[in-house]
């Protein structure tokens, strides 16, 4: 059998889909490190993000340690983070944690940088008449440019997430769940349609999630920054 | 009335922008700062609202030093325009103008209420006001601007160049709207423009500054036409100023009557210049019968240049008169019917009478 029958024969088959180690649980378990990824690296990403353009300070830093942290391995970064922390940490936290760790150092850098390019794109004319409005410095960040910055902190987080649900595979290497099972376990017992296969649902998980989030950004993003041309 | 005391400002790098400056703003009405590029007019306006803070001096509201009250309270009570409009893009135009309204903290009905009011005053219609400010060309968006200045009811407006990116014809419009705004609302506007043209038509007073932050003049525009204070002011009015003074001189010339013919009437030959109108006696343009008789149809018609009302200035009755093929200036009255017409020569003569 060829790979492609071997990957659609693992793929079709409904034992590989139930069960406590199956593609839908293993989907779940992909999908929680994965989202707990996005939280975290937003929650440290986007006030950074929204300080440094706001306030055009630190700017240098950030774009620098946010390149910096791009060109870090994420396999290196895994083995590092696991040699410190077990002996500290007990139980699941123990190979958990650092793969959270790994997922939101690949998740910062375009969070980050989607939020800061957004916010600095503001029209200087439209933070201009704000300040001459009567807007305080707090009200033009959250009236004025974090309305106008929400295209590129959603297009920053979305290629933060495509990042994440692929990389997330490699928390099945400290022994953790995730769809990342199938491709370690295919590996080690041969099984080449499993490892196919997990490819696959890796892939369509990202697809999905990308569609999804492509659906909350047009509800949070203005209907005035993405239609074009004087329609009068 | 807003004054300024002795008001400089010095930026950090040693060059000053304004020096000196004193001056007596009037309230109720228009008063353009004007001068070439660096002259100081911006940061001036800019002082007034503290978007820019002046290194000595004091810049007082109807006798309120403007420093004593918080920057943002300050000017969330004086309207702000500025050139390109400066619109939220994320936000429909009804929402847009009822920023400042929100700001004050105003009720979510009551801010719509007086937001509604004032983008139809700026000309806008209702269904402009659920578009965002992409759909909307150069001028509707600059009326916005308008709009959102004028919402919470200022005494005071301040312009920046509010009508440098937009095309004469649009440009035009927008001041005549201005004028009207500011009449009806009877309040203070500031507007900084580099287009000297545009301040002599839209101000009431101007005041000329030149470079390195200095008033050239503080004067009415027929004034500074008549009696420029120095090279300076001269030139910056432009050459043509005798001309343009013109445009202040109210003259008193009577017109002489003119003979006028209707479409289809029959015209003898060598009648000279004939003025064709319409059933109400509202001019369409000149026929020419020196060589030529019989009934008039429209394409005998010509065109011509401008039109005077009756009452107006002697350079509008001398430019009617000049560029008319027949060299009569036609006058009309408030309906637009011919009164009569007026030859260069007698607006002249009206105008020598009127300096002896």
């Amino acid at each position: 059998m060829n790979a492609l029958a071997l990957t659609w024969e693992w793929l079709t088959d409904p034992a590989s889909w139930t069960g406590a180690g199956g593609i839908l649980a293993q989907s779940v378990a992909h999908l929680r490190y994965s989202f707990l990824a996005l939280l975290a690296a937003a929650l440290v990403a986007v006030p950074v993000g929204l300080w440094v353009g706001h306030t055009g300070r630190g700017r240098w830093l950030a774009v620098n340690a946010a390149g910096a942290v791009r060109a870090v391995p994420s396999l290196g970064v895994l083995f590092i983070a696991v040699l410190l922390l077990l002996p500290r940490l007990r139980g699941e936290l123990a190979f958990e944690l650092p793969a959270l760790i790994v997922l939101v150092l690949l998740a910062v850098p375009p969070v980050l940088a989607g939020t800061y390019a957004g916010v600095q794109a503001t029209d200087p004319a439209a933070r201009d008449a704000a300040r001459g409005m009567g807007m305080t410095g707090t009200q033009v960040l959250r009236l004025v440019e974090i309305p106008g910055a929400m295209p590129l902190i959603m297009s920053g987080l979305r290629a933060a997430m495509l990042q994440i649900i692929g990389t997330a595979t490699i928390a099945a290497i400290v022994g953790l769940g995730g769809l990342g099972r199938f491709l370690i376990d295919g590996q080690a017992s041969r099984d080449y349609g499993q490892m196919a296969g997990g490819a696959v649902v890796v892939a369509l998980l990202a697809l999905a999630v990308d569609i999804a989030l492509a659906a909350v950004q047009r509800l949070v993003v203005s209907p005035g920054l993405t239609t074009a041309g004087p329609g009068r | 009335m807003i004054r300024f005391d002795s008001v400089t400002k010095t930026y950090d790098d040693g060059t000053t922008a304004v020096d000196e400056l004193s001056l007596e703003i009037p309230g109720g009405r228009i008063t353009v700062l004007v001068g070439p590029s660096g002259c100081g007019k911006t940061t001036s306006l800019r002082m007034i609202n503290r978007m820019v803070e002046p290194t000595s001096g004091r810049i007082l509201i109807d006798g309120e030093d403007v420093s004593d009250r918080p920057a943002a309270q300050l000017r969330r009570s004086i309207g702000y325009v500025i050139q390109q409009a400066g619109l939220f893009p994320h936000r429909t135009v009804l929402s847009n103008v009822m920023t400042v309204p929100r700001l004050l903290g105003w009720d979510r009905a009551r801010a719509r209420a007086a937001a509604t009011e004032a983008i139809e005053k700026a000309g806008l219609t209702a269904q402009q006001a659920g578009r965002y400010p992409s759909q909307l060309s150069g001028g509707q968006q600059q009326r916005v601007g308008v709009a959102r200045a004028l919402a919470s009811g200022p005494q005071i407006v301040l312009m920046d160049e509010p009508y440098s990116a937009v095309d004469p014809i649009v440009r035009a419009e927008l001041q005549d709207e201005l004028r009207r705004l500011q009449g009806e609302l009877g309040i203070t506007v500031v507007l900084v423009t580099h287009d000297i043209d545009e301040a002599l038509s839209l101000g009431d007073m101007v005041a000329v500054m030149r470079y390195g932050g200095h008033l050239a003049q503080f004067a009415t525009p027929a004034e500074l036409l008549a009696r420029p204070a120095d090279d300076f002011v001269a030139s910056f009015v432009g050459k043509d100023r005798g001309y343009r003074a013109l445009g202040f001189a109210d003259v008193a010339v009577s017109p002489r009557p003119e003979r006028t013919v209707r479409l289809g009437e029959a015209v003898p030959a060598g009648s000279g210049w004939v003025l064709a109108v319409d059933d109400a006696g509202r001019p369409l343009g000149w026929a020419d019968a020196r060589s030529w008789g019989g009934p008039l149809t429209e394409s005998r018609v010509r065109r011509f240049g401008t039109i005077a009302r009756l009452g107006e200035s002697a350079r509008l009755l001398l430019d009617a008169a000049l560029s008319s093929p027949s060299r009569r200036g036609v006058v009309v009255d408030e309906h637009g019917a011919v009164v009569g017409t007026v030859l260069a020569d007698d607006v002249l003569d009206a105008l020598d009478a009127r300096s002896t």
